[in-house]
């Protein structure tokens, strides 16, 4: 009946990040099946665990961890919890709040991955003896002819998760086992591979949103952290158009929810296109305006060797974002970017992540843009 | 394999086993008057009176529980209750901070939910409370204590409690005094009637019995307040149809476990002492916890089954990983929260630093345990410390 898998190239000592979700539990049971010595670790990252609610969701409840313990249970894995929360919440949610605070824009997942799970996870699992971290994302692995390690999208463009690991270094790479990434597959695909495999997670909803934000109410966590900041909303002039309860509470291209009183001249509607926590405004603006034609980004990461001199690539802006060509350069350790044509709402502290064909080149996080027309 | 975990749970012995199994082909309530009802209450009359003589008990002195945490429950819960009925001045309940948790958290819902007062009595630092610091606890307002609970011996440390001299002082006040019996029946000389307690809980499986059984040993002049109400078994105090093969796979267990306990106690000592040494010698800066002295007819000492090693600069959790992946199955002995392992509050109760008290490690030996699972652990821990040291505390 069962096949018996073709012995893997080498045997390796492998620890399965399991979130209590359906990708990362059949990741740890591939990973097993094909003859890795595979031990499971679902990590504790809330400092205060919720107990048991109904629909809970992410990688933080007990509810997780349990679900996580069972599906290593049925592959047949050693299962542990790590606390991570003290890091978790260092590098993670503090920089998520602080970021905001600052007007930007932060995407926390790639924190997350090159914080914890490829950091302070893949450091502690290498000082046990391992000798990679497995997870559930898509993406591939790949290694070239000349046996440098490369991150590529998914087989599968419809479920690539390459722009959450851009942030992955070679050292970083060369212990990262993505056991879904070849697979060209639906979502419902991989619950029946799941079930096939007797897991009982093959039915749990998918994770959502930003898990340590357990209601999916981002303004009220932000209002929650950071206190009301009434400041005024402005338009491109610096008239004054109403007012804001908190410049974080904004994101660069949103339209809904600026409870702006006076229509526009033109009557179209308008943009936030811009956050400024030094006096607290927020200035809105009519759609054009959000246009963007070049971008510098800062903190570079590069998957593999690091580019010298210009090139060219295609950039995505956010995670299931539409892949755009670029030209960019390192000039003194800032990424100097060029778009071949204008881009839409893109917002300091995003992360733009580079592409050559499906390798993934690098990322960086962005931190000022030039707007294609110049705002007045 | 080597099981070095017998404080959690321990093999079931043959004998109890086929008691057992004897028994669940058969039926019966042990509450029905007719001849299957007489045949099992016969066998659970056998049971009780088997248990009360490895005990040190009468008969009447056993009640059957579904195990250590329920019995541990009734005793904290039923007398603190009762005395307190029978005088509401009685809401102070002294217990060691060193409890298991089935008693810990009890004493702490009291506090919470019933009114009570929780005082924790100060141990030293191998996790010991002396009789004086009882005697101080109570007399600063004899009136007023409702109960006080120490167990016989630490489930973590191993270190044993001077229960008869705790019992003496408790009975000058008239204050009845629990012990959590269930590390201690089967290693030590557990004498209930010479005890001198008011209540003491004992469990099936660690003494190679089933699961889901014990006992509450429950002095007769003791009428503690019901948990679970209903047919009236077992004295008014524990009501729920017997499990009868549990009770009898028990009671075979328990006079097993007593009839061979000084022997027993004997070799698993040799045994445990060589543990001791592999690990010092692999790990020269390994901390023995608890007292570090064995138990004797003229020491209180440590079980002999316990052995349980703070190693600094480690996780408990890597070690146990690591110790996991050589097939050597053991515990960090502290209690599990979302499954993260917290400093056990055994050792931070001995006045370790929390630090220090997350690099634990507790090996309990048990009947099938052999000189190779030893001479496995000498093997592995040395290796073991080092790779845990270099992955540090996350």
């Amino acid at each position: 009946m069962t096949e018996i898998p073709a012995a893997p190239q080498r045997r390796l000592r492998v620890l399965a990040a399991m979130s209590g979700g359906v990708d990362s539990a059949v990741a740890a049971a591939r990973a097993a099946e094909a003859g890795h010595d595979v031990t499971g670790v679902h990590l504790a990252l809330s400092a205060n665990p919720q107990s048991f609610r109904t629909g809970a969701r992410g990688c933080c409840t007990i509810e997780d961890s349990r679900d996580a313990r069972r599906a290593a249970d049925v592959i047949g894995i050693p299962f542990y919890v790590w606390d991570l929360a003290d890091r978790f919440r260092e590098d993670v949610v503090e920089d998520f709040v602080a970021e905001y605070e600052a007007g930007r824009t932060p995407n926390p997942c790639l924190r997350c991955n090159e914080k914890i799970k490829f950091a302070a996870l893949l450091d502690k699992a290498l000082a046990l003896g391992f000798d990679a971290v497995a997870t559930g994302h898509y993406a591939q692995v790949v290694t070239d002819a000349d046996g440098n390690r490369e991150l590529h999208r998914a087989s599968d463009m419809a479920k690539d998760q390459s722009y959450v690991l851009g942030v992955l270094d070679e050292r970083q790479l060369a212990h990262a086992l993505f056991p879904l990434g070849d697979t060209v597959t639906t979502k419902d695909e991989i619950r029946a591979e799941a079930e096939r495999r007797g897991l009982a997670v093959a039915k749990k909803p998918d994770s959502h949103d930003i898990c340590f934000i357990a209601d999916g109410d981002t303004q009220g966590f932000l209002a929650n952290r950071l206190g009301k900041a009434e400041g005024d909303i402005v338009d491109e002039s610096g008239a004054k158009l109403g007012t804001h309860e908190g410049a974080y509470g904004y994101t660069i291209g949103q339209r809904k929810g600026l409870r702006i009183g006076t229509p526009a001249p033109d009557g179209k509607p308008r943009y936030v296109l811009d956050i400024s926590p030094v006096n607290n405004t927020v200035t809105v603006g009519p759609l054009e305006a959000l246009d963007v034609s070049a971008l510098t980004a800062i903190k570079p990461r590069w998957c593999g060797t690091a580019p010298t001199g210009p090139g060219t690539y295609t950039a995505q802006l956010r995670a299931h974002g539409d892949e755009t060509p670029v030209r960019a350069e390192l000039v003194d350790g800032t990424l100097h970017v060029t778009f071949d044509e204008p881009v839409r709402g893109v917002a300091p502290g995003q992360a733009i992540v580079l592409y050559a064909g499906t390798r993934v080149v690098g990322s960086a996080t962005i931190a000022t843009t030039e707007r294609a027309t110049a705002a007045a | 394999m080597a099981y070095l975990d017998h404080a959690a749970t321990t093999p079931m012995l043959p004998e109890a086993v086929e008691a057992m199994t004897t028994q669940l082909t058969v039926v019966g309530n042990a509450s029905s008057l007719h001849a299957a009802g007489r045949r099992a209450r016969r066998t659970v009359e056998e049971a009780r009176e088997t248990l009360a003589e490895a005990l040190g008990a009468r008969p009447s002195e056993v009640v059957f529980t579904s195990g250590g945490t329920e019995a541990d429950n009734l005793a904290v819960k039923g007398l603190y209750w009762a005395r307190r009925a029978a005088d509401p001045a009685r809401t102070r309940v002294l217990a060691s901070p060193v409890e298991h948790h089935a008693v810990l958290d009890a004493v702490h819902w009291l506090g919470e939910h019933e009114g009570a007062t929780v005082e924790y009595l100060p141990v030293d630092r191998y996790g010991r409370v002396h009789p004086e610091v009882l005697r101080a606890a109570i007399e600063r307002n004899p009136a007023d204590v409702a109960l006080a609970t120490v167990m016989w011996a630490n489930n973590e440390i191993g270190t044993v409690m001077p229960v008869r001299e705790l019992a003496d002082v408790a009975a000058e006040f008239d204050v009845p005094l629990h012990a959590d019996a269930v590390q201690a029946f089967g290693q030590l000389p557990v004498d209930f009637g010479a005890s001198g307690l008011a209540a003491m809980t004992v469990s099936g499986h660690k003494v190679g019995g089933p699961y889901g059984i014990g006992a509450l040993l429950l002095g007769r002049e003791y009428s503690p307040v019901p948990v679970l109400h209903g047919g009236g078994q077992e004295r008014h105090v524990r009501s729920g149809t017997l499990d009868v093969p549990a009770v009898a796979a028990f009671a075979v267990a328990g006079r097993i476990a007593a009839e061979r306990r000084e022997r027993y106690a004997q070799e698993i000592g040799g045994l445990r002492d060589e543990l001791l040494d592999a690990v010092r010698a692999a790990a020269p800066d390994a901390i023995l916890g608890g007292d570090p002295a064995p138990a004797g007819p003229d020491t209180l000492g440590r079980l002999p089954a316990n052995a349980h090693f703070t190693f600094p600069g480690c996780e408990g959790d890597s070690l146990l990983l690591l110790l996991d992946a050589q097939g050597i199955e053991c515990s960090t002995g502290s209690a599990c929260t979302a499954g993260v392992a917290q400093p056990s509050h055994v050792l931070l109760a001995t006045g370790i630093d929390p630090d220090l008290a997350r690099g634990t490690l507790r090996f309990s030996l048990g009947h099938t345990t052999t000189r190779a699972d030893i001479e496995a652990v000498a093997k592995a821990i040395g290796p073991a410390v080092e790779r845990a040291r270099s992955a540090g505390l996350s």
